[in-house]
C-alpha cells in the first residue's frame, strides 16, 4: 500500500487511526448485537470503508454539516456522535441520537452537524447542495458534505444535485463511496461510465478527483483541498473513493452469488486499518505498543457503549407521534 | 378598506416577509427577472437579486431536495412550482424527506419550507396543468395544507406559512388569482386550522373548498330568494382541518354538503364525512352529501372540461336535494 506523503502531526495521524478503529469495533459489536437480537431493525455496517468517513470528517468543524446514507454509522461516529448515542439508537432506546425514532438508517445529531443518515439513495446529494445554498445565502463559511455510494450515481438526484451545486458555486463536497455494488448489483453492470470523477468533471465542470478509499491519508488530503476550496467560496468538488465493504449489505442477509471469494480476499488484504497501522509503525509515527493501547482503549469505549445501549430505557409509547410538527395547532 | 387581487395579496405577504427575513429565498422556473408565470414574484428580483429569487433548471426533484437541505440549515425556501402538477416529480423528496425529517430527528431539525403552486381546472389547460392533489398531502403526516379562496386569506395564510417552522403546501386556484377583495394594510396573520364562516344560514351547511367557495356563495344568494338559507364554511386550511367550526354549524343546520372541485374517492369530503359520523352522528338530519368533479384526468376541449366540474346549476341542485331530504 502506498501512502501519500503527509505533513500531519503525530497526534492527528494517531487520531485517524483511533477513529477508524472506533468505527470498526463499534460496527463489529453492533453486528454481534444484531445477531443476538438486540438490534431490532436493519443494520448496514461500514466495515472496510472506515478510511473515507475518517479522512473526510477530520477536515470538518462541528458547524459543518454531513448528509449521509443507509451505511452511515461511520459518518456519524467520525462527525463526533458518541458510540453510546449510536448504539442506543440502533437498540431503539430513548437515549439514542434520534431518541429511538430513527434507528440505523436515520441517525441525527444536528447540534454537531450530522444532518441524517437515510433509507433512500440519492437525497443526501440534494440536501447537501441545499445546505451549501444556505451557507452561501447567509454568508457563512461553513461547508456541506454529501456522502453517497456508487448506487446513487445513475440516480437523478446525483445529476440534478451536482448540476445545481456547480451552476451556483455552492460550498459542497460530494463524496462518492464506490464499493462496487449497489446492494448486490455490480457497478460494472449499472453504467457505461464507472469513472464517477469523470462524470462530475466532464458533465458538470466540477473539480473532481479519484482516490484510494482505503487510504485514509489520500482521502484526508483530497478532502482537505475540497473543504478549503468550498470554504473559500470556490465552489463544489467531488471526491470518488474506491473501496469495498467486507460484510454483507446488511447484517443477516445472504451474501453469496454476486461477488467472489477471491475478490473478497484481495480486498481484505487491503484493509484500511491494518495497512495504515503498518504504515504508522514503519514510518516511526507510532509503536506497536501505541496501537495496542489505542485498541484497548477503543474496546473499553465500545463495551461501555453497548452496555449503555442495553441498559437504557425504551422510549415512552405515549410519545410515538411527538415531533411531527414544530408547532402544534 | 382597499381591495386588491388574490395574487397581489399573496405577493404582498411574500414581499413583506422577504423584507424582514433575509433567510427567505424563492426558487422556481421564471420567478427571477420575469417575476413568475403567475406574477407571484413580480418586482422582487430587482430588490433582492438572484440568490433570493433563484431561477432554476426544470428539475423539480432536484430543487425540492435541495430546498429540504436548505430548510434544515437555517434558511426558508419558498418553492414556486407555477402549476402544482409539477410537484409530482418531487414526491420522494416531499413524502420521504420533507414531511419526516422533523420527526426522525426528534424535533431537533426544523423544516420551514413553503411549497406553492396553482391548482385547479380552467382555461383549457388540459391534464398536466389542471391538477389539485391536496388530498395526497393531507393524508401524509407532516404537512400543513393551506387552500385560500380570498385575497384576505391568501395574504394572512402565506404570512403564517412564512413565519412558521413546518412544511406548508400553499395552493392557489387559477380561477381565483384575479379575484378582488378587501385586504387591510396593517400587519396581520391568519392562524392555520381556523375555518371561515363565509355565510351564515340555518337550513344546511355547505363546506366549500377553494374555487367552490365563491361559486357556492353566489348560488346561495340565488337560493336565498327562494327562502333557502345556507351556511357556507371555507376551511381555509385542510391540514390542520377545523372540524370544530363544521360540527358547530351542523348542530344548527343538521344537514351537510361538501363541495370540492377535485376527486371524491379518498378525498376531503370523505374525510369530513367520516369525522362527522364519528363525532356528531346524532346531529345529522339527512345523509351527508358530496359534490365533486368527475373522477377523471382533465380533458382539454372546453365542452369536455366544463362537463367534469360542478357548475352553479349542479351546486343548486345538490343544495336543494339536501334541504329536501
Amino acid at each position: 500500500m502506498v501512502m501519500d506523503e503527509t505533513t500531519l502531526s503525530a497526534e492527528k495521524l494517531l487520531a485517524q487511526y483511533r477513529m477508524m478503529a472506533l468505527i470498526r469495533r463499534t460496527e463489529e459489536q453492533l453486528a454481534r448485537s444484531h445477531q443476538m437480537g438486540l438490534v431490532p431493525g436493519p443494520c448496514h455496517t461500514y466495515v472496510g470503508e472506515e478510511a473515507i468517513a475518517t479522512g473526510v470528517c477530520a477536515n470538518l468543524r462541528d458547524d459543518d454539516v454531513v448528509f449521509s446514507t443507509h451505511r452511515g454509522h461511520g459518518h456519524a461516529l467520525a462527525k463526533g456522535v458518541s458510540p453510546r448515542a449510536v448504539a442506543a439508537e440502533l437498540f431503539g432506546k430513548a437515549t439514542g441520537c434520534s431518541q429511538g425514532r430513527g434507528g440505523s438508517m436515520h441517525l441525527f445529531a444536528p447540534e454537531i452537524g450530522l444532518m441524517g443518515t437515510s433509507g433512500i439513495v440519492g437525497p443526501s446529494i440534494l440536501q447537501g447542495a441545499g445546505a451549501g445554498y444556505s451557507f452561501k445565502l447567509l454568508g457563512a463559511d461553513q461547508v456541506s458534505v454529501a456522502f453517497f455510494g456508487d448506487g446513487a450515481v445513475s440516480n437523478g438526484a446525483f445529476h440534478e444535485g451536482l448540476n445545481l451545486a456547480a451552476i451556483w458555486d455552492l460550498p459542497v463536497i460530494f463524496v462518492c463511496e464506490d464499493n462496487m455494488y449497489a446492494t448486490e448489483v455490480a457497478f460494472r453492470d449499472a453504467t457505461r461510465v464507472q469513472d464517477v470523477a469523470e462524470r462530475a468533471s466532464v458533465s458538470y465542470d466540477m473539480v473532481a478527483v479519484c482516490v484510494d478509499g482505503n487510504d485514509v491519508l489520500a482521502v484526508h488530503k483530497a478532502s482537505e483541498v475540497a473543504v478549503a476550496r468550498a470554504r473559500a467560496g470556490e465552489g463544489p468538488s467531488l471526491i470518488e473513493c474506491k473501496t469495498y465493504r467486507t460484510r454483507p449489505h446488511a447484517e443477516g442477509m445472504r451474501d453469496g452469488g454476486y461477488r467472489t471469494d477471491e475478490e473478497m480476499a484481495a480486498w481484505k488484504q487491503r484493509d484500511p486499518i491494518a495497512s495504515y497501522g503498518a504504515w504508522l509503525t514503519e514510518n516511526g509515527h507510532a509503536s506497536e505498543g501505541d496501537l495496542e493501547a489505542i485498541e484497548a482503549e477503543i474496546r473499553a469505549t465500545v463495551d461501555d457503549a453497548i452496555e449503555f445501549a442495553r441498559s437504557s430505557p425504551f422510549p415512552d409509547p405515549a410519545s410515538a407521534s411527538d415531533f411531527i410538527f414544530s408547532e402544534q395547532v | 378598506m382597499r381591495e386588491i387581487t388574490y395574487t397581489e395579496a399573496a405577493r404582498e405577504a411574500l414581499a413583506e416577509q422577504m423584507a424582514v427575513d433575509p433567510s427567505i429565498f424563492v426558487v422556481g422556473e421564471g420567478i427571477g427577472e420575469r417575476g413568475g408565470n403567475f406574477n407571484t414574484t413580480l418586482g422582487l428580483y430587482e430588490k433582492y437579486g438572484p440568490m433570493r429569487l433563484r431561477d432554476t433548471p426544470i428539475v423539480e426533484r432536484g430543487f425540492v431536495g435541495m430546498c429540504a437541505g436548505a430548510a434544515m440549515t437555517g434558511t426558508r425556501p419558498v418553492v414556486d412550482f407555477m402549476f402544482i402538477d409539477f410537484i409530482l416529480d418531487s414526491m420522494g423528496e416531499l413524502l420521504n424527506q420533507i414531511s419526516k425529517i422533523q420527526y426522525m430527528s426528534s424535533g431537533r431539525i426544523k423544516m420551514p419550507i413553503v411549497l406553492r403552486g396553482c391548482i385547479g381546472i380552467g382555461g383549457a389547460a388540459a391534464t398536466h396543468h389542471s391538477g389539485s392533489y391536496y388530498p395526497l398531502f393531507v393524508h401524509i403526516p407532516g404537512f400543513r395544507v393551506a387552500l385560500p379562496s380570498t385575497p384576505y386569506d391568501a395574504k394572512g395564510l402565506l404570512k403564517t406559512a412564512l413565519t412558521g417552522d413546518d412544511p406548508v403546501l400553499f395552493l392557489e386556484h387559477k380561477l381565483l388569482l384575479n379575484r378582488r377583495g378587501p385586504v387591510p394594510e396593517e400587519e396581520y396573520k391568519l392562524p392555520f386550522g381556523q375555518a371561515a364562516v363565509a355565510r351564515e344560514g340555518s337550513d344546511a351547511t355547505v363546506v366549500a373548498l377553494a374555487v367552490m367557495a365563491p361559486k357556492v356563495l353566489a348560488v346561495c344568494d340565488e337560493l336565498a330568494k327562494e327562502g333557502i338559507d345556507i351556511e357556507v364554511i371555507d376551511p381555509r386550511t385542510l391540514a390542520p382541518l377545523d372540524m370544530g367550526t363544521i360540527l358547530e354549524s351542523l348542530r344548527k343546520t343538521g344537514r351537510l354538503l361538501i363541495a370540492d372541485e377535485t376527486f371524491g374517492p379518498c378525498g376531503i369530503g370523505a374525510e369530513i364525512s367520516a369525522q362527522v359520523m364519528e363525532q356528531s352522528f346524532d346531529d345529522l338530519d339527512a345523509p351527508i352529501a358530496r359534490l365533486n368533479g368527475v373522477h377523471t384526468p382533465t380533458p382539454y376541449s372546453p365542452s369536455l372540461e366544463s362537463a367534469i366540474i360542478p357548475d352553479n346549476a349542479a351546486i343548486a341542485t345538490a343544495i336543494r336535494d339536501l334541504v329536501a331530504e
